[in-house]
């Protein structure tokens, strides 16, 4: 498959949310399994809205800002079980408009 | 809120909706609760609304849901780079009310059905996420929310969360989700004026047209693509296997596909000029007959995705959760009349209506197509490349004669799979689909 660019951020935007601002609903467990254990970081091209970022240093990041909560982190993650997960608090997170 | 309920329904969804309004119609005491912040905006479908299901809950839903076109066509594209091989089945029969399947939008239609949910003497509660199940022993008794004394109880529970079934995951009732059970899908939501979409997709007002598609479009993945007609609106989306997306070699991400799609020139000039207004993604409970999990146990039912109830082969879902839905209502109905509890035993009624349902009727037929598929990707790469060129060296005029191009198709196919896997694929799909 041919590579296009395309920019996840620009479709977020247009989707609603309500972030519940320093709570976030899904960590990585320990950043360095991430790092020395795990060589597809596949969380970094699965997720569908990029919420996971493969650092330069072979960190992986996460920023669960524009997570649309389908859980595909979290099932991926089966070798390493590397992911906590769990829905945002009552209210908060994705609130789609037509979904 | 240390209430006691008959029974609390988790989630809003059509499977949720369709447990909480059969049993306050019964009578019964219900709490159902949901943590989006109105019914419907956690929610993610394509979305068509089959209609029989629906019927049997709500007989004339048709006088206030919100529905978008009633679908006269029903087109089935495979494709390749730059065509399609396709099929369209479009019938005025479809035109004769009352309509078989319509398009949806799910955060309008999910927030109509809550509110006969309510019209039937439910008690709904948004913006609250369930923890965990409460237990006495091994007895479902309560849930715990995340508000500040969120702690209810009730005879029976009904899990109707949605296809991460995190509260049963959690109560260890089933284990984690397998990356090969589930399609991981993505979609958008297009707007342009309704004149637009009527004149291109040769329909009038209230007429729509679903294209499904696979092939190309999905990189070498087991999966399919699809487009549906709203009313001033148009879904386009494209889902494969997780396991596979986690294991594609190009490391494609869901995005990219569903660009791609977008682009394809059999595609791009049906959406030109839309307007997108919304992105979503979801998974979808594709392991059929085989990955449902134990749906029924002491003073706990799981209906809906949480139960794995998607008919995939058919694109059937919506229609198996309000079915289970009601199903699970149902046998909470009969056990609270029995009066005799609802361990295990008394609410064993609900896996018994699903046996003899058309739920596990289609999974039970289809139970071995998931697994045919995943070891077979030349349906979904070899066998598209070939069709459209066979059709593009049949169509197209050139000088050379029918026989010898006959000859190179067949050729063509025997290079790509032989004579023997040939043979051997119309077994398998024969065999899957009997």
């Amino acid at each position: 498959m041919s590579t296009v660019a395309v920019n996840v951020e620009e479709k977020l935007f247009q989707n609603r949310y309500k972030v519940d601002h320093g709570r976030p609903h899904i960590k990585i467990r320990q950043p360095d399994l991430c790092r020395n254990e795990c060589k597809s970081q596949s969380c970094t091209y699965v997720c569908p809205a990029s919420c996971y970022k493969a650092e330069g240093n072979g960190a992986v990041t996460l920023i669960t800002d524009g997570c649309l909560e389908c859980g595909s982190c979290r099932i991926i993650c089966t070798e390493l079980s590397n992911v906590e997960w769990e829905y945002p608090r009552g209210g908060h997170g994705i609130l789609f408009k037509f979904g | 809120m240390s209430e006691k309920f008959d029974v609390i329904v988790v989630g809003a969804g059509p499977s949720g909706n369709a447990a909480a309004y059969t049993a306050a119609k019964a009578g019964l005491s219900v709490l159902q609760i949901e943590r989006g912040e109105y019914p419907g905006s956690k929610n993610v479908q394509g979305a068509i609304l089959y209609a029989n299901a629906l019927e049997q809950i709500i007989p004339d839903f048709r006088d206030d849901a919100p529905l978008e076109r009633h679908i006269i066509e029903q087109r089935m594209w495979v494709l390749d780079e730059e065509s399609f091989v396709g099929t369209h089945f479009r019938s005025d029969d479809y035109n004769k009310p009352p309509y078989n399947r319509y398009t949806i939008i799910r955060a309008q239609f999910d927030k109509w059905f809550s509110s006969k949910v309510k019209e039937a003497g439910a008690l709904v509660i948004c913006e609250t996420t369930v923890e965990c199940l409460l237990m006495d022993g091994d007895q479902v008794v309560g849930v715990r929310c995340d508000r500040q004394g969120g702690e209810v109880f009730a005879d029976v529970v009904i899990l109707a969360d949605g296809v991460n079934s995190t509260l049963a995951r959690k109560a260890g009732f089933h284990g984690e989700i397998q990356a090969g059970n589930v399609a991981l899908a993505v979609k958008e939501i297009l707007f342009m004026p309704q004149e637009t979409i009527e004149a291109r997709f040769n329909i009038k007002e209230e007429e729509g047209v679903v294209i499904e598609m696979f092939g190309k479009i999905t990189d070498g993945m087991m999966g399919t693509g699809f487009l549906y007609t709203n009313k001033d609106s148009i879904t386009l989306g494209v889902g494969c296997m997780l396991s596979d997306f986690k294991e594609n070699p190009n490391r494609t991400s869901p995005y990219t596909l569903l660009e791609k799609m977008k682009a394809h020139p059999s595609v791009a000039p049906l959406i030109a000029g839309g307007e997108m207004k919304e992105y979503c993604a979801h998974l979808i409970p594709e392991g059929g007959f085989y990955a449902v999990p134990k749906v029924h146990g002491n003073g706990w039912m799981i209906v809906g995705d949480s139960g794995g109830f998607v008919n995939a082969v058919h694109r059937e879902g919506s229609n198996l959760a309000m079915t289970t839905g009601r199903l699970a209502a149902e046998a909470a109905i009969a056990a609270k009349a029995a009066g005799k509890g609802f361990k295990a035993k008394q609410l064993a009624s609900y896996k018994q209506a699903l046996d003899e349902s058309f739920v596990m009727k289609d999974l039970h037929k289809y139970r071995d197509m998931p697994q045919v598929f995943h070891q077979n990707n030349q349906f979904f790469t070899t066998y598209p490349e070939l069709l459209n060129q066979a059709a593009r060296s049949m169509i197209t005029v050139d000088g050379i004669d029918k026989k010898t191009k006959e000859k190179e198709i067949f050729s063509n196919f025997r290079k790509s799979r032989s004579l023997t896997g040939l043979a051997g694929d119309a077994l398998k799909l024969w065999r899957a689909f009997r």
